[in-house]
């Protein structure tokens, strides 16, 4: 889960930098496989035996609650009834650490986030996923599967499990006209200056260079992941001009929905999980998808090459997108939940509606966070790209 | 003598001065931008985008200035209490002081400076009393963080400096009575020189716990930041363990300036 | 005192100004703790209790609270011995480079805790190649909370002189006997307050521990600080603090009544 991951280190997003390509996500690129690497010969499960006893599970914090931190938030415990698997629940912080902790060994499945998918899979962490083996797969949203980043050459990698996208949010009361472009956060003498709020990340840059590829052609942006030194230097400057107008950036949910409450901030970057919850504290807000599109997350499961309990572990894959979990750890975490049954049970009958999780439209105008590296993303070959190291100073630029 | 230093200064030396070397050297290498594991190659890079790029001058400017500000603060408010503490209060009196100020430090550091920032925010709490007599809250920004700041530092001033006050005899304080200075003339030319050591401990304690900070700026500085942001933004999500151990060098070479200059006032024995 | 009443009536009034200033944001904690805004919005949109049963039944924040204790128990452990040791070698041998001896182990405590934080990271990680858990956060958390009690105990060595340690060694004991008989009973309260002090730094330290717990372990601030993030989850970390706050009476009060000694007690290095 992106935003718990993000929330733990103030801002701390994942990374580092992969020895793979990525094609990226979103509008233009679609679906089709990560290109530019050949996956290392891993064999993938066959048939199903009787389980182990136990798995153990790498998880962003969230996604695999066992009832310690509120009992009435416990999926874990019916899945070790169900299936007698007893459940190592392991959480990371950051995708970095994810992988890290895959590298070290002694983990069944884990949870990973765009930015860390492509990396486990080139580097033969995790194992190509038998899908037959997975019944509730054939309920996940079509346009889920078969991704860049979770498949190579046709061949799942994983199983999705949820997603979202970074909306744009603002108080209906302050605000005139209702915006629909990111222009409104992002223009000169902002009549809202000084209640701006954006996304405290390297990786908002990206939501920068979404604009301008949208906005300015001329600067040639084909994926806003994959920016060279140029293209980073005109994000950089119009993030610049947004800083003057920006009240404060945010990074978990806390912080954003009381200064929205409070009219500290009046528009800018959100999770629909913030807006929801800001609406239901009685918030006078609003959130849309602007015409651009907008940058988002996206996680699957993955199950790793040396796992010592397959079986448990395909059984958790299986359970964890089953309708009833699905909905429970969407709902806790506010993101759409990947398995199309799920929007049946969920205790709210609007949720899915919300999240637009049955809405292929939608999801397909978000470009999912994938890790910057030296290697285009976008293909070129004729120059290099800026890292996320390079995002990271320029972030400390930007923010002054 | 050398059975009772040793095991103090092995642990120190190995677990600290060696990782506090370990992170000086780390900053002379490079980051591999494909693999991201670290290079042992010898180079000035990070210091050279550090001392050339200046929004780094930016910062550090900044946070010495929050860091000195939150100094200041902390000494005028901690001084008169922690002289009615010492010098006035009975002893019964004094002992419920103690407790009082100390009882803070228990709430979570996070959990305060949450509670600060709802007092902060527009309509909270500052806003609310401010505005019968007409003033505001500041917002979110350097000035809140300096509040901040002071507000959660505060014990560690006020404990030091009323130390180095009870210590203080009376009867040095009735001779300069008795020698006909008044009670002004007494805190200008006794007191205050007597008890300046006591400040500057405090001082260390405050100081270096703002330098270091890159929290409470986040929960309350608006869109500012300071070095502990910069370093926790390199090494916690660039994974650029070699600039961020530049950084840090930052305060290190700070702090070593401020602990040179104080250690002739005698403060190090004052902690 | 020679201070006059209207001075004493000024600081007085400061005191309880300062007082009233400090508790105000814990008092705002306890209300936020039955707010039932779950963002703790201001003024309060209701009253629940509702978060104070959901953290009663958190077997989160008890499993952190008493790997919190824990750690705290261990580092003040650790640090009474190292600091008892470095103190009485400071305190009873001249010795070249003794200033530097004292310099490092205020070190830890006077530099930020990022450099701190980030230097053990780097060094457990990187040089000793150990996995990050309990142990790392012990010898990080032991490392700053040595200069405590090293104060509290130099500071009563030279008050007490060595005419004692002399008499019992006149008596024919040995060093050993001396120092387990005559020097260590004297310790009692010097220790008390130096551990108390420990303790205390130790229990609410979140950025060196950021840096050196990895992922299995969790200390209460940690707790703290993943739970302000997570939905509904807010408003119980608001009953956590206020309960700490509560609790922390307790120990103080102790302490204060054992040694009998409410300067020193607390304020760690009264000559």
């Amino acid at each position: 889960m992106k935003k718990i991951g993000v929330a733990l280190g103030a801002g701390l997003l994942a990374l580092a930098v992969a020895a793979c390509g990525s094609s990226g996500g979103g509008s233009t690129s679609g679906g089709g496989a990560a290109s530019g690497f050949t996956p290392p010969d891993i064999p993938m499960k066959k048939s199903l035996g009787p389980g182990e006893g136990q798995v153990d599970i790498l998880a962003w914090p969230g996604y695999a609650e066992d009832g310690s931190n509120d009992p009435k938030v416990d999926w874990v415990t019916p899945f070790e009834k169900q299936t007698g698997c007893k459940a190592n629940v392991k959480y990371f912080g950051t995708s970095d650490e994810a992988i890290n902790l895959m590298k070290s060994g002694g983990y069944d499945v884990v949870s990973a986030s765009g930015d860390a998918t492509l990396r486990l899979i080139a580097s033969g962490q995790v194992a190509p996923v038998n899908t037959k083996l997975v019944p509730n797969y054939k309920d996940i949203q079509p346009f889920l599967k078969d991704r860049a980043w979770n498949s190579v050459n046709g061949q799942m990698y994983g199983i999705p499990h949820g997603w979202g996208a970074n909306l744009l949010m603002w108080r209906t009361d302050k605000v005139h006209p209702a915006p629909t472009s990111w222009g409104a956060v992002f223009q000169k003498n902002s009549p809202y200056a000084g209640h701006i709020t954006a996304y405290d990340s390297p990786i908002y840059i990206a939501d920068a260079a979404l604009y301008l590829m949208k906005t300015k052609p001329s600067l040639g942006i084909k994926d806003p992941y994959a920016l060279d030194q140029k293209q980073l230097d005109a994000a950089v400057n119009l993030l610049k001009v947004q800083r003057a107008q920006v009240s404060e950036y945010w990074s978990d949910y806390l912080k954003e929905v009381q200064a929205f409450k409070t009219g500290d901030s009046q528009i800018g970057t959100t999770w629909q999980v913030i807006a929801s919850l800001a609406q239901s504290e009685k918030a006078p807000v609003k959130a849309i998808l602007p015409k651009e599109g907008a940058t988002g997350w996206s996680d699957t499961w993955m199950i790793s090459a040396n796992a010592q309990h397959p079986n448990c572990a395909y059984k958790w894959m299986n359970y964890i997108v089953s309708p009833k979990a699905n909905a429970a750890v969407a709902q806790y975490f506010g993101e759409a939940p990947a398995n199309a049954k799920s929007c049946a049970i969920t205790s709210d009958p609007h949720f899915c509606a919300t999240y637009h999780a049955g809405d292929a439209a939608f999801a397909n105008r978000i470009w999912y966070w994938t890790t910057p590296i030296k290697q285009c993303l976008d293909g070129r070959k004729d120059t290099t790209c800026t890292d996320y190291s390079q995002w990271t100073q320029a972030w400390t630029e930007v923010k002054g | 003598m050398g059975l009772l230093l040793g095991p103090p200064m092995l642990w120190l030396g190995v677990a600290y001065l060696a990782a506090l070397a370990a992170l000086l050297i780390t900053a002379f290498w490079t980051t591999n931008s494909f693999t991201g594991e670290v290079e042992r190659i010898w180079s000035l890079t990070n210091f050279h985008e550090l001392f050339t790029i200046d929004v780094y001058r930016t910062i550090t400017v900044r946070t010495v200035g929050i860091a000195a500000l939150v100094t200041v603060v902390d000494a005028l408010v901690a001084f008169p209490i922690a002289l009615y503490m010492a010098k006035i209060a009975s002893p019964r009196v004094q002992r419920l002081l103690v407790v009082a100020v100390l009882m803070p430090l228990w709430a979570s550091y996070l959990v305060k400076a949450y509670a600060w920032r709802g007092m902060l925010a527009e309509g909270g709490l500052i806003d609310w009393i401010g505005k019968p007599f007409g003033f505001s809250s500041p917002g979110f920004g350097v000035t809140a963080t300096i509040l901040t700041l002071g507000y959660l530092w505060l014990p560690y001033m006020i404990l030091p400096i009323y130390a180095g006050l009870e210590r203080l005899p009376d009867s040095l304080l009735e001779a300069s009575s008795d020698l006909g200075a008044g009670p002004g003339v007494t805190l200008r030319r006794v007191i205050l020189p007597m008890a300046f050591p006591a400040v500057v401990a405090g001082a260390i304690f405050t100081f270096s716990l703002s330098l270091g900070d890159y929290i409470a700026v986040t929960i309350v500085g608006g869109a500012n930041q300071m070095l502990g942001t910069v370093v926790y933004a390199n090494v916690g999500a660039a994974g650029n363990l070699p600039f961020a151990a530049a950084v840090a060098m930052v305060p290190v070479a700070i702090m070593l300036l401020f602990l040179a200059a104080v250690r002739r006032t005698g403060a190090l024995e004052n902690l | 005192m020679t201070l006059s009443r209207g001075m004493r009536i000024v600081l007085l009034v400061f005191t309880l100004l300062a007082l009233v200033v400090v508790y105000v944001p814990l008092a705002l904690v306890v209300i936020n703790s039955f707010n039932s805004d779950r963002t703790f919005g201001w003024p309060p949109a209701g009253f629940t209790t509702r978060w104070w049963s959901a953290a009663w039944h958190s077997g989160g924040a008890r499993d952190a609270l008493g790997v919190s204790v824990l750690v705290a128990i261990a580092a003040t452990a650790i640090s009474l011995v190292l600091g008892t040791l470095a103190a009485m070698a400071l305190g009873r041998y001249r010795f070249f480079g003794r200033n530097t001896v004292s310099l490092l182990i205020i070190l830890p405590i006077a530099l930020p805790g990022v450099v701190t934080g980030l230097a053990l990271n780097n060094a457990f990680r990187t040089w000793f190649g150990i996995e990050l858990g309990f142990a790392t956060i012990v010898v990080a958390h032991a490392t700053f909370c040595i200069v405590t009690v090293f104060n509290n105990v130099q500071a009563r060595l030279r008050r007490m002189g060595t005419g004692l340690e002399e008499a019992s060694m006149d008596l024919g004991a040995g060093p050993m006997r001396t120092f387990v008989r005559v020097t260590l009973p004297q310790f009692r309260s010097a220790l008390l307050a130096g551990g108390l002090l420990a303790f205390g730094l130790s229990f609410d330290e979140i950025i060196v521990t950021t840096f050196t717990a990895g992922p299995h372990q969790q200390t209460l601030p940690l707790w703290i600080f993943n739970n302000l993030f997570r939905p509904n989850q807010a408003p119980v970390v608001n009953v956590v603090a206020a309960v700490l706050v509560m609790l922390s009476v307790v120990p103080i009060w102790l302490a204060q009544r054992i040694s009998g000694e409410t300067g020193e007690a607390v304020a760690g290095g009264a000559h």
